[in-house]
């Protein structure tokens, strides 16, 4: 068992632990995007940041790609770490405005303003999807592809992959996207519920930018609001 | 221009590397070297041999700005504009070889002939604005010169003359 102190609590965790798994154990919330059970740690949103360390020595590390340490004192929450989680989730928010996940985040943690162009991407580049396809399907059909501000993620030569069974895991886990609805697009949609199943209650023209998780059916959220 | 991709002669570069690691970026190299680009299909043969996935080897072909996915002109001009040839002029020199070849950066010319591009260090700052043309360095260019860098490509590359390529007198060569 390794010893560290959470918050001022004095702790143990088993050997192999990150300092994630060690925190949510003891019941002290870190928020993460790119992290999942089943999939390997990534570090890629660093909204799971934490402070470790003390004094002049303290410093700022992603704690679900963090190794808890014998003797390691960490705050989940300290002023720092508040600071620098509002700022990501701001950057998240501009990347992708219209991501529920991120929205409902950034007001979870008391981000009230906008202060960056909003970029629409669609993508935080987490790399969830890629994981999810390569360690939970087996099918390494989307990777990383460019590199800088070109980076993407996708298929190869944008073309339809062999290895791609559209088991959807992708959409599924995908935190900015959602099941981005293909409805205009039946041909390569994945899903396609929508379409198939008509719901009368929609007039299908603003579907264009819709996210679409069909259950509960957005379109019918929409009209009820 | 798409090359025809022969199959032996992947597997052949594949095998000459180590498949496990590291060797991946090598043999692309040498694909590259083959070529002149990254065919599609030669991607998918290096994958299937190295026991890669393909989305892996597009990821590295991709990432590194030395591999072309798209078929390259015979010339291939190469500017920099890194720091330190940016503060001594190298954009005026790319504009004057975009104007001169009537291309923009990444572009190859109608002819087949030429292939601009740029990247953004070539690590010989010392000698900035450099411009490297078929792997040999020029080194100090100005606007002024980028013709005759030019002309001199075209000149060596006739049939009737085999000898080094030519240079101008203000344009040294340089080895990284």
């Amino acid at each position: 068992m390794i010893h560290l102190t959470i918050n001022g609590l004095a702790v143990s965790v088993e050997e192999g632990a990150t300092v994630l798994e060690a925190a949510r154990f003891y019941g002290m919330p870190i928020p993460t995007l790119c992290h999942m059970d089943g999939l390997s740690p990534y570090g890629a949103c660093r909204l799971c940041v934490v402070e470790i360390g003390e004094g002049p020595r303290a410093k700022m590390v992603t704690s679900c790609t963090y190794p808890a340490e014998e003797g390691l004192t960490v705050r989940t929450a300290s002023d720092r770490v508040i600071r620098a989680r509002k700022m990501i989730l701001e950057l998240l928010l501009a990347s992708c405005p219209q991501s529920r996940t991120i929205q409902d985040l950034a007001a979870a943690h008391d981000v009230r303003q906008q202060r960056f162009r909003q970029e629409h991407d669609d993508c935080i580049l987490c790399g969830l999807c890629v994981r999810m396809c390569e360690e939970q399907m087996m099918a390494k059909a989307i990777g990383f592809r460019h590199r800088g501000e070109k980076r993407d993620i996708g298929t190869p030569f944008d073309k339809h992959s062999e290895e791609c069974r559209l088991c959807g895991g992708c959409m599924y886990v995908c935190p900015a996207c959602q099941l981005r609805c293909t409805y205009t697009d039946t041909e390569n949609a994945v899903c396609g519920g929508c379409a198939n199943l008509a719901p009368p209650c929609v007039d299908k023209d603003p579907f264009d930018d819709m996210m679409c998780s069909m259950a509960p059916c957005v379109a019918c959220e929409i009209k009820t609001d | 221009m798409e090359a025809q991709v022969d199959r032996k002669e992947v597997l052949a570069i594949v095998a000459k590397h180590d498949t496990r690691s590291g060797g991946l970026i090598a043999m692309l190299e040498d694909v590259q070297e083959a070529y002149g680009y990254l065919p599609e299909e030669a991607l998918r043969i290096v994958a299937q041999a190295a026991n890669r996935s393909l989305v892996d080897v597009y990821g590295v072909a991709t990432f590194y700005k030395a591999f072309s996915l798209q078929p390259r002109g015979k010339h291939h001009v190469c500017a920099c504009l890194g720091t330190a040839c940016h503060v001594r002029g190298a954009p005026m020199v790319v504009e004057e070889l975009e104007r001169q070849l009537e291309i923009e950066d990444g572009e190859t010319t109608a002819d087949g002939e030429f292939t601009l591009e740029t990247v953004s260090c070539l690590g010989a700052c010392a000698l900035g604005p450099i411009v490297v043309v078929d792997g040999v360095y020029h080194s100090k260019v100005n606007g002024a010169a980028v013709k005759g860098i030019l002309e001199s490509v075209k000149t060596a590359s006739e049939p009737d003359e085999e000898a080094a390529p030519m240079e101008t007198e203000d344009v040294t060569s340089a080895a990284v």
